[in-house]
């Protein structure tokens, strides 16, 4: 075999484990769940197969879906947005910092050496009727009876960021430690002050950071069912919580197919969306 | 030492030409030259913590002269450089820019022109975009600014990239941009922080007559950083070397190389050989070295400002005054010893030799026209004493 042809093989065969176990995992498990979709579950509890078009009906037409669908968006939203405005400066300081950078990085990633869920948990010891936060307020005599904190959706979208903040550290500070930090200096000696010189150099440049994080805060909270489980009430489900409900509870397969279809179709075409200007941040880059 | 600046050329340097009354009437001049005084740097020290970056220097800086900070890396250029942009504070001492205090003035209110190694123009703004960078904090209005980005682009010879991106130029094409950036507002000062470094080193030679025009056509007081002696030699009105923080000489290139101020600026500008001699008196108006290797070598009073009296001192040969020959009898007046060829460096039109006279190992740098000598060769080192110089033993 020639060299050419050794080599232009050699990408496929390194890919080929990723693109088996995504094929196995992934893909092979999606057809599963568009298949499950267009079943029937009957009266009795089995499942019917066939070409039906119910769950469809049921997911696509029913107003309470659309609802918790639309407030799901909502909270992915603001979520995404407290991210960018708590991490941006969280991560403006790492990637400006001096020697200790990979110190501060260990620190910001110490939180995933803790379960997911155990760190959504510890915050009931924190605002709970008996937790941290009212035991201090009632042993400082500010208050007598504990203070309902829990179980809202503010402490929900608590929930989510401390879970999706550094998701968009990480992404800002990759951003920023790629700028080279005589741009600033540039724009200084030009007459513009450290403010303009960040919003006119440093922001411009590092939003393919920040549209990154954003993207990742916003499909890992609009897709999540653990934090609205554990810390919110029952009026503040998430779209992926009647998801888990439908199979899980009332182990309705084909309803909880359609469902999750429906949540992976808005998902995936507001990253299609947003990859139009993401493609154009990454030029912008591609261009310095 | 308690001097830092050995040799005092007029018009640029330190305590004579501080006069603080001058700087109070908001302009300081030295009364010799009456020459304002662009950049005054007055018994400045930059320390980092236990580290003295710059030991208490100061120098003067007339206006329109082209100043250049040599000196090998860890010398304190930069930071003195970057302490007179406001990029970092002095420890102590006073920077002033046209007679005023700018110890407190942040760079952005400072009116330099700053030119990076890197460039650092910005990847996301259009060329010209870049060079209307400055002019926006300065109040242009947008007419005139586009006819100054215009003049500035046609002033590096760059008139039609306007609407292209940094990227898609070359280096020696950014740097011009850059340069172009700096100097559209009109600085007071230009600071050039080793702008020709990045750059290949054809690409350099040419860059560096081209930037020398420029400055000359606009007139700006400039401080241009490098530790490239040639760099220096080629562009400067007067050249600082520094050593480990400390001002080393200060004076024109033609002084600096040909009567160094100390063995470092001997070494560091061009070869040298350093010979350990002694003064044995005066002839005339020549010191007269003893050395081994070459006898009483009569150094001309100008080349030996430091050397005064008997005793120990030091002669300094450059490589290319040190002539190669036949072994026959010299001139009059030229100090001819024998040696042995050891190593040839050929060079094409010039051949740096390594020779043995004596026990002694020197470098001669000799220009060629025909065959060099060969390895081994028996030759006749020629010296003529006025192309000598003489230090003081430290």
């Amino acid at each position: 075999m020639s060299v050419e042809r050794r080599e232009a093989r050699q990408p496929w065969i390194l890919l080929s484990p990723a693109m088996a176990a995504i094929t196995l995992l992934l893909f092979v498990p999606l057809i599963f769940i568009v298949v499950y979709s267009f079943w029937l579950r009957t009266a009795t509890g089995a499942d019917q197969a066939g070409f039906y078009l119910n769950n469809w009906n049921e997911a696509l037409t029913d107003p309470f879906y659309r609802d918790i669908l639309l407030n799901t968006l909502k909270i992915a939203a603001i979520t995404t947005i407290v991210c960018a405005l708590m991490g941006y400066p969280a991560a403006y300081f790492i990637a400006r910092s001096r020697g200790n950078k990979a110190i501060l990085l260990l620190l910001l990633m110490l939180p995933f050496w803790i379960s997911y869920i155990i760190r959504t948990m510890s915050w009931i010891n924190i605002l709970g009727v008996s937790g941290a936060v009212n035991s201090i307020l009632i042993w400082l005599g500010i208050i007598d009876e504990p203070l309902q904190m829990l179980y809202n959706e503010t402490t929900v979208i608590l929930g989510l960021v401390h879970f999706l903040l550094p998701f968009m550290i990480l992404n800002v500070f990759v951003s920023l430690d790629g700028i080279d930090e005589t741009l600033e200096d540039a724009a200084n000696s030009l007459g513009a002050t450290k403010w303009q010189g960040f919003l006119e150099v440093t922001l411009p440049l590092s939003l393919p950071g920040l549209a990154a994080g954003g993207l990742l805060c916003f499909v890992l909270g609009a897709g999540t069912y653990i934090t609205p489980l554990v810390l919110g009430g029952s009026t503040d489900a998430m779209f992926a919580n009647l998801v888990f409900e439908a199979i899980i509870t009332q182990l309705n397969w084909p309803l909880g197919s359609a469902l999750s279809l429906m949540l992976l179709a808005v998902l995936g075409a507001l990253v299609l969306i947003y990859n139009r200007y993401l493609g154009m941040a990454q030029l912008m880059k591609g261009l310095g | 030492m308690v001097e830092n600046v050995r040799a005092r050329p007029e018009g640029l340097l330190t305590p004579e030409t501080r006069f603080p009354a001058a700087v109070a009437a908001g302009k300081s001049s030295s009364p010799e030259t009456g020459i304002v005084s662009s950049v005054t740097l007055s018994d400045i020290v930059k320390r980092f913590e236990a580290f003295t970056a710059v030991h208490k220097t100061s120098l003067e800086i007339p206006e329109g002269n082209f100043v250049t900070l040599l000196g090998p890396s860890g010398c304190g250029k930069t930071t003195t450089l970057r302490m007179v942009a406001g990029l970092l504070d002095p420890t102590e001492g006073e920077i002033l820019i046209k007679g005023r205090k700018v110890n407190d003035v942040p760079i952005h209110k400072r009116n330099l022109g700053l030119v990076f190694q890197n460039y650092a123009l910005f990847p996301h703004k259009t060329i010209a975009e870049n060079v209307a960078f400055g002019l926006k904090y300065r109040g242009v209005s947008k007419q005139d600014a586009r006819k100054r980005v215009q003049g500035a682009l046609e002033l590096v010879q760059l008139p039609g990239v306007g609407d292209r991106y940094p990227k898609q130029l070359s280096g020696g094409q950014q740097q011009r941009i850059a340069l172009a950036r700096a100097i559209v507002i009109e600085p007071d000062v230009l600071l050039l922080d080793e702008p020709l470094s990045a750059l290949d080193a054809n690409l350099r030679e040419d860059m560096r007559v081209e930037l020398k025009r420029i400055q000359e056509r606009i007139g700006v007081t400039t401080i241009f950083v490098t530790h490239d002696q040639s760099e220096a030699l080629a562009m400067s009105d007067q050249i600082v070397v520094m050593s480990a923080g400390r001002v080393e000489q200060v004076g024109a290139p033609e002084d600096v190389y040909n009567t160094p101020a100390s063995e470092f600026v001997a070494n560091f500008l061009g070869a040298s050989n350093i010979l350990p001699a002694r003064c044995v008196g005066r002839d005339g108006d020549a010191a007269v070295l003893e050395t081994e290797t070459f006898g009483r070598v009569p150094v001309p009073a100008a080349k030996a400002p430091n050397v005064s009296g008997e005793g120990p001192a030091k002669l300094v040969v450059r490589a290319e005054k040190l002539q190669l020959s036949p072994r026959e009898a010299p001139a009059d007046g030229v100090v001819a010893v024998d040696a042995t060829v050891e190593a040839v460096d050929y060079q094409g039109q010039a051949v740096r030799y390594f020779v043995r006279a004596g026990d002694r190992h020197l470098q001669a740098i000799n220009m060629i026209d025909e065959r060099p000598f060969a390895e081994g060769a028996p030759v006749s080192l020629r010296l003529r004493p006025r192309d000598c110089a003489a230090l003081p033993v430290s």
